[in-house]
């Protein structure tokens, strides 16, 4: 077995061993695993009542941003499940259990992601996966390979654009415990933003979402693409492929953040 | 040969503090200022010190934690700062107030898990596990849930944790704390027995001095960041307890006996306590003057006890 394999078996071994002690108390755990399912849903509800007003919205039809919230709830989520518990960094580091991680031969995110890892995140990504499927069906567009492939494409640099913002973010917790307020108005903020075309919103937030927390280049941009749509803020049409470069972009800041958070914390211990 | 080896090692903290309303002023606090020590293989080491002190700041740069500000440290011939996951390997951990154990789960799971981690052969792992479970007496327990053991029973799962990976060193940072008398008394019995028939270097810091006497080879004392006191139990007793007490049971109760350089401390019936330095005069002397004066039935000779030497060094008193 290589180095990836046995990376892997003990990845599943640890998520494993944390599902079955939250299965100890399965009541919270079943509720909340329905709960995250329904909620998730009165969400995209709202999305609907818009459309009950306007038939479109700023020019885009109803399964048009059903598509956009479904690829960005799919990408998001997928980091909600299997990345996004890296933000309890903060109360590792308060209450001391941080140095238990450091004193065990697995990196630290790893051992955050699994030791954290909470099934009824499962919900939600099963919410964004119908939303998605019914969307994707109602879509008036000629499928080519080169759409269908865009699609998968963006799902998967989504998922990793979403996960390095949760990783940068949490990473700033290593200076500033209190702040995950903070970091959350960027992993759930990018996840609200992406689920409405970005012409609905004013230029300053535009080139936020774009540049700074370049969370357009997780649905927007690749849907255009998908969508035959023209782009409404007029950048090149290359953006529409700039997905994948944006993601390793992002991991590489995440990472570089999360190593500077780990020195950090290793010269300060606090 | 040293397993661990620190060469004038320092850790500095930046302490942030309020100076008017919104002006703060930083303050620097050394930790550790300037230690240096070496460890030799099969050592166990008794690391003591107030609160304070900065002996958790040098477990946490000898296990890789932390990194010193300046000074080099070697554990097991690495750099614990660049090679911290390496490191953990080949050295064992045991927080006393935290758990390295899967709270929810039965305890055996713990340890099945911690063989993947470490990446145990599972041979190696399977007569590990037996040969704790005897030592510590786990059988009956080990399909309990960690958070239903009681504090004893939980220690017992941690430092069968700590050692499963047959790991060179292992550090115990207040491994009794809390714990009752026979759970002390057995967790000193493992660890005086896993020292010696698997030659793991133990360091471990305490506050129950109990622990040093009956378990330590050496002790370590640091006070405001700065090792103090360095050598074997005895030594440093010797060196901070110029004195010893004679005790002996007389046939008949009577007035306290006058013996030239020695002190009636105690009088309880039959029973007197002299103490006298040892620079003045010797147990002998003190013995056959009380015999010239009085029967005696019964008698011993008591050393001061660690808790008084620690006392004495913590406070500065030097010699007596």
């Amino acid at each position: 077995m290589g180095e990836l394999g046995r990376k892997a078996r003990l990845y599943v071994l640890l998520v494993r061993a944390r599902v079955r002690a939250d299965w100890q108390y399965r009541t919270p755990f079943v509720l909340f695993t329905v709960a995250q399912f329904g909620i998730t849903f009165l969400d995209f509800l709202l999305i609907a009542v818009i459309f009950q007003r306007t038939p479109h919205l700023e020019g885009w039809s109803l399964p048009e941003v059903a598509f956009l919230y479904g690829t960005s709830g799919v990408s998001f989520f997928i980091g909600d499940v299997f990345i996004s518990q890296v933000e309890r960094v903060g109360m590792y580091v308060k209450d001391g259990r941080f140095d238990s991680l450091l004193v065990r031969p697995m990196g630290t995110l790893f051992q955050l992601s699994t030791e954290e890892f909470a099934f009824r995140r499962f919900g939600k990504l099963v919410q964004s996966t119908i939303v998605l499927v019914v969307a994707t069906a109602s879509l008036d567009v000629a499928w080519t390979p080169g759409r269908a492939g865009m699609v998968a494409l963006m799902l998967t640099t989504g998922a990793v654009i979403f996960s390095a913002i949760w990783v940068a973010g949490s990473a700033i917790t290593f200076f500033a415990v209190d702040s995950i307020e903070v970091v959350n108005s960027f992993t759930y903020g990018g996840n609200y933003a992406t689920q409405y075309p970005i012409g609905v919103f004013g230029p300053w937030l535009r080139r936020f979402i774009t540049l700074a927390v370049p969370t357009a280049f997780v649905n927007y941009f690749p849907a255009l693409y998908v969508l035959g749509r023209s782009d409404t803020l007029g950048l090149p049409s290359w953006s529409r492929f700039a997905s994948p470069g944006v993601a390793v972009v992002t991991v590489l800041v995440a990472m570089t953040a999360w190593r500077v958070g780990l020195r950090h914390y290793r010269s300060t211990g606090s | 040969m040293a397993v661990i080896s620190l060469q004038d090692v320092s850790k500095t903290f930046v302490v942030r503090k309020r100076a008017g309303r919104l002006r703060r002023s930083k303050v620097e606090v050394r930790a550790v200022d300037g230690v240096s020590l070496e460890v030799d293989a099969g050592e166990l080491v008794g690391y003591i010190g107030p609160n304070g002190a900065g002996k958790s700041t040098t477990i946490k740069m000898l296990t890789g934690i932390l990194v010193p500000s300046s000074g080099v440290v070697r554990v097991a011939g690495v750099d614990p700062q660049r090679k911290r996951i390496e490191l953990t390997r080949r050295i064992g951990v045991v927080f006393g107030q935290r758990s390295q154990l899967w709270w929810d789960l039965p305890l055996r799971d713990s340890f099945d898990l911690l063989r993947h981690v470490y990446r145990v052969p599972a041979d190696r792992h399977a007569a590990n596990l037996q040969s704790f479970v005897e030592m510590l007496d786990m059988d009956e327990f080990l399909q309990t849930p960690v958070r239903q053991l009681s504090l004893g029973q939980r220690m017992r799962g941690e430092l069968t944790a700590a050692l499963l990976h047959d790991p060179e060193i292992l550090y115990l940072d207040e491994p009794t704390i809390g714990l009752d008398v026979v759970s002390k008394a057995r967790v000193r019995e493992f660890l005086a027995a896993v020292n010696a028939e698997r030659a793991v270097t133990i360091v471990l810091t305490t506050h129950d001095l109990a622990d040093v006497e009956r378990l330590c080879t050496r002790l370590v004392v640091i006070d405001r960041g700065q090792v103090i006191e360095d050598g074997t139990v005895a030594e440093i007793k010797n060196r901070y307890a110029g004195h010893r007490t004679v005790v002996v049971d007389l046939e008949v109760p009577g007035p306290p006996l006058a013996v030239p350089g020695a002190e009636v401390v105690k009088v309880d019936g039959p029973r007197q306590w002299l103490r006298f330095s040892r620079s003045e005069t010797t147990a002998a002397a003190v013995v056959s003057a009380v015999v010239a004066q009085a029967t005696v039935i019964d008698l011993s000779v008591e050393d001061p006890d660690i808790e008084e030497v620690v006392t004495r060094i913590y406070t500065g008193a030097g010699d007596a």
